[in-house]
């Protein structure tokens, strides 16, 4: 197994991190792992993206080109990102900043509300979990919710541990939103 | 390995930092530029936790000087950069390499040439292996493929500058800086290296000691210096020449690279393996010396040699020197920061099937 993913959106939405966690995560529960933020010439306010790879095997190269798994969490992204998923991926799109349906024609693409339960978690920073938290719902073989929830303190920057329990109160929403239709 | 041993996801650039930190390494001088910025900016943090120096200096020719007196004095000492900075470095590295003085330096290489870009890039290889300053020295050059090896290569290259007095380049890139992997933290060698022959330590109780690069009597001083230097260089060749193999042991093909491109390599054998193609990998772990005769050997016949790099084609020069005519030698590079895809290179050496 190995899964290439890119999150993408613009700066200040916790993109890299939420990337970081995903990896950590996954380092936890065995799996190699990589991960890279673009460090190229951004514009402020323009779109930040990382590329994390989750793998069985040694990872020949961190960098994604084609990623079977996108999270995107702005329109710019979607337009950037969106056309060259791999055929049978999956694209998580934050329907909060996205308003029109992604046309990627042989890619599911699934909607996460991520900023509206970000801020119904307790605050609308916490939208990069959300989405983490949906995609280990839909793609469990990535990593377990507990280990994303283990992590956390790992991961998150020293200054803001005292958020710790609202980041796992946003991964937990992520994750029943995509969970709940079964479990029920 | 120990039972503490621990996997944390770290970046490239700051696992150097911290197996700096491990090696005994309590003076660092810098000058900012990305894509390494993370080394200078993780010493600043750690030294002086550890009761070491961090110095900004005003300019990279300040930074290496800095190194030269820090290691004249007898202390661990190194600097970081990347390609631009390191050229401004190669005078001081020449100076270093005169006086004999061990000092660990880091190219994170980024495109070139000039100022380039930020992306990460092989294109150094020549400056690093031929010498980017003047006069006849060599340094050590090391090049770590992982996180990990990044760490371990660091630590490495302490002990190797200690123990010949020689300079080591760590030579990276910056995509391997950039990136996260899970790494184990290094233990100390625990190595001791006695010094006091010649280091600069206050001459009160003793003879005094000179470290200097200016030997004007050609016939009594400068050429018994080149002499010892190479005297110097062929043991070190003989000694601290590192390669590594993957899948080689009946290959028909063999791909060859270094750094960041022998990861990718890797990722094409497997592939290829998988295609019924049998294909291995050949890295060279030290740049200087080359493994020209380890080469040579497992080169011998194969079908084709392919040479991938992140440059026009630099190492593949040493590659073509080592192989001779024994099998046919093919290049395949990518420039300006670009990097090898796995897909692309498979597809090359499916094309030799055929």
């Amino acid at each position: 197994m190995m899964t290439r993913l890119i999150f993408a959106g613009y700066g200040g939405q916790g993109v890299i991190l939420a990337g970081k966690l995903l990896a950590v995560a996954a380092m936890k529960s065995g799996k190699c792992v990589s991960h890279i933020p673009s460090y190229g010439v951004e514009m402020r306010g323009g779109t930040a993206n990382c590329s994390v790879v989750v793998a069985d095997e040694e990872i020949p190269s961190p960098l994604v080109f084609s990623p079977d798994i996108v999270c995107i969490f702005n329109e710019p992204s979607l337009i950037k990102f969106g056309p060259i998923v791999r055929k049978g991926g999956l694209l998580f799109f934050n329907t909060s900043l996205i308003d029109a349906e992604p046309n990627v024609p042989g890619v599911t693409c699934i909607p996460v509300p991520a900023n509206t339960l970000a801020e119904e978690a307790g605050s609308y920073q916490t939208a990069n979990m959300v989405m983490v938290g949906a995609l280990v719902a839909r793609v469990p073989e990535l990593a377990s919710l507990s280990a994303l929830i283990a992590a956390l303190p790992s991961t998150v920057s020293a200054r803001k541990k005292d958020l710790l329990q609202l980041n796992e109160k946003a991964l937990k929403s992520g994750f029943d939103l995509i969970q709940a239709p079964v479990s029920r | 390995m120990t039972a503490t041993a621990e996997k944390i996801l770290m970046k490239g650039n700051e696992a150097i930092g911290e197996a700096a930190v491990i090696a005994g390494c309590r003076y660092f001088f810098g000058y900012p530029i990305t894509p390494q910025n993370e080394v200078p900016a993780y010493m600043a943090m750690r030294l002086p936790q550890v009761g070491g120096t961090f110095l900004q200096a005003e300019s990279e020719l300040a930074a290496i000087n800095m190194v030269f007196g820090a290691a004249a004095a007898g202390a661990r000492a190194m600097t970081s950069s990347s390609s631009p900075g390191i050229s401004l470095k190669q005078e001081g590295i020449s100076y270093l390499s005169g006086a004999e003085l061990p000092a660990v330096v880091v190219n994170m290489m980024r495109g070139g040439p000039g100022l380039g870009n930020i992306a990460g890039s092989q294109g150094d290889y020549f400056q690093s292996t031929r010498g980017g300053g003047h006069g006849d020295y060599r340094h050590i050059v090391l090049a770590p493929a992982s996180v990990q090896e990044l760490a371990d290569l660091t630590l490495l290259a302490f002990d190797l500058a200690d123990q010949y007095r020689i300079v080591v380049l760590v030579l990276g890139d910056g995509y391997l800086g950039q990136m996260s992997e899970p790494l184990v933290l290094p233990q100390p060698s625990g190595k001791q290296f006695d010094k006091s022959g010649w280091a600069l330590t206050g001459a009160k109780v003793r003879e005094q000691h000179l470290v200097y690069s200016l030997l004007l009597s050609p016939e009594d001083a400068l050429e018994k210096l080149n002499l010892r230097l190479q005297e110097k260089y062929r043991v070190i060749e003989k000694n601290e020449t590192r390669h590594e193999t993957y899948n080689t042991e009946d290959a028909e093909y063999l791909l060859v690279g270094f750094g960041m491109c022998a990861r990718i390599l890797r990722g094409a054998v497997v592939s290829l393996a998988r295609a019924g193609v049998k294909a291995g990998l050949f890295r060279p772990i030290t740049l200087w010396p080359f493994p020209y005769r380890e080469l040579a050997a497992a080169a011998r016949g194969r079908k084709k040699i392919l040479v991938v790099e992140m440059n026009a084609g630099q190492m593949v020069e040493d590659v073509r020197l080592a192989v001779a005519d024994s099998s046919p030698v093919d290049f395949y590079g990518r420039m300006g920061g670009m990097i090898p895809e796995v897909e692309a290179i498979v597809e090359r050496v499916r094309g030799y099937v055929e």
